[in-house]
C-alpha cells in the first residue's frame, strides 16, 4: 500500500487515497485530503457530517448513506452535495479517513 | 478502468416503461451519477410518465405476467430461485399487488426510497427530471398532474440539446 505524507505525519492509504487504518485520522489529516479533493476550508458544517459518520461507521462498521443522514436530520441531501461537491459520500468518508463507500444508493 | 479512457461527465437516462422494476434502474442509475459527480438528467416518457404522475407514483406495480425471470424473487418467500413461476399464475388476481408489496418491502430494508421520495433525493443532488412532451399530449396531462420536482416538459429536438455531450442510457 502507498505511503502518503500530510503535514510531516506518514500514513498509509490505498490506491484511491483513502486511508487503510481510520485510527490514525485526525483534523490536520482531513484538511490535507480535502485541499486534495478540491473542498475548500473545512467548516464546522463539514465535521458535522465527518464526526457522524465516523460515529456511525465504528457502530455499524459501514458509513451512512446520503438517505440516512438526511432522514437522521444529520444534513439535507441538498446541502451535502454543496460541502462536497464531486460526489458528497466518496469524499466526505475520504475526508472523514473512512474506506470508500460501496453502497448504490 | 483503461487509464487513457476518458471519465463520463454527464448522463442523460430515458424511461418509456411504468412497472416499479422499470422505473428504478434509471433513477439509481441517475441518482448514482450524481453521487460520482457526473451530470444527470432523466426523462420519462409514454407510460414511465406514470413515476411522475402525482396520483399514480406511489402505485406502480411489479409486473407478473410475461416475466419468465420472476422465479428470481421467490428467495424472498423462503423459496428455492429455481421454482417455476407460470406467466398464468402471475394473472391470478392479488399476484402483482403481492409482488410489488414483497419487492417495495426488501426495497425499504435495502435503504431503497419509494419513487417519490428518490425523486426528491435525485433532484436535491442536482439531478434534472423531464416529461415527455408527446406523452403528456397522448395522455391528456398538464404540469399540474407531475411531481413538484419535474424541471420542465420537452420535445424529443430539446431532449437531445439537453442531452449535449451526455451519454444517453435508454433504460
Amino acid at each position: 500500500m502507498p505511503i502518503k505524507e500530510f503535514n510531516g505525519l506518514s500514513v498509509e492509504v490505498d490506491e484511491e487515497g483513502f486511508l487503510t487504518d481510520r485510527t490514525v485520522w485526525n483534523k490536520d489529516i482531513a484538511a490535507a485530503i480535502a485541499v486534495e479533493e478540491g473542498i475548500g476550508p473545512l467548516t464546522d458544517r463539514h465535521f458535522d457530517v465527518i464526526n457522524f459518520m465516523r460515529e456511525a461507521f465504528e457502530k455499524h462498521g459501514t458509513a451512512p448513506s446520503i438517505r440516512q443522514m438526511n432522514k437522521m436530520n444529520i444534513i439535507p441531501t441538498r446541502e451535502l452535495y454543496e460541502l462536497f461537491p464531486g460526489g458528497p459520500a466518496k469524499k466526505a468518508a475520504k475526508i472523514g479517513g473512512l474506506p470508500k463507500p460501496r453502497g448504490c444508493v | 478502468m483503461s487509464e487513457q479512457a476518458e471519465s463520463i461527465k454527464k448522463v442523460s437516462l430515458i424511461v418509456s416503461k411504468g412497472s416499479l422494476v422499470d422505473v428504478y434502474p434509471a433513477l439509481v442509475l441517475g441518482n448514482g451519477a450524481r453521487m460520482e459527480g457526473i451530470e444527470a438528467a432523466i426523462f420519462f416518457t409514454f407510460f414511465g410518465l406514470g413515476a411522475l404522475i402525482k396520483k399514480t407514483q406511489n402505485k406502480l406495480k411489479v409486473a407478473t405476467v410475461g416475466n419468465p425471470a420472476l422465479n428470481m424473487a421467490l428467495p424472498m418467500l423462503k423459496m428455492p430461485i429455481t421454482t417455476p413461476f407460470p406467466t398464468l399464475m402471475g394473472a391470478i388476481p392479488g399476484v402483482s399487488n403481492f409482488a410489488t408489496w414483497m419487492m417495495k418491502n426488501e426495497m425499504e430494508d435495502l435503504d431503497i426510497p419509494t419513487i417519490p421520495e428518490f425523486i426528491e433525493m435525485f433532484t436535491d443532488a442536482g439531478g434534472e427530471v423531464y416529461a415527455c412532451k408527446l406523452g403528456m399530449d397522448m395522455f391528456k396531462l398538464s404540469m399540474d398532474d407531475l411531481d413538484d420536482r419535474v424541471s420542465g416538459v420537452l420535445t424529443v429536438g430539446e431532449f437531445y440539446e439537453k442531452s449535449a455531450g451526455a451519454s444517453i442510457i435508454f433504460t
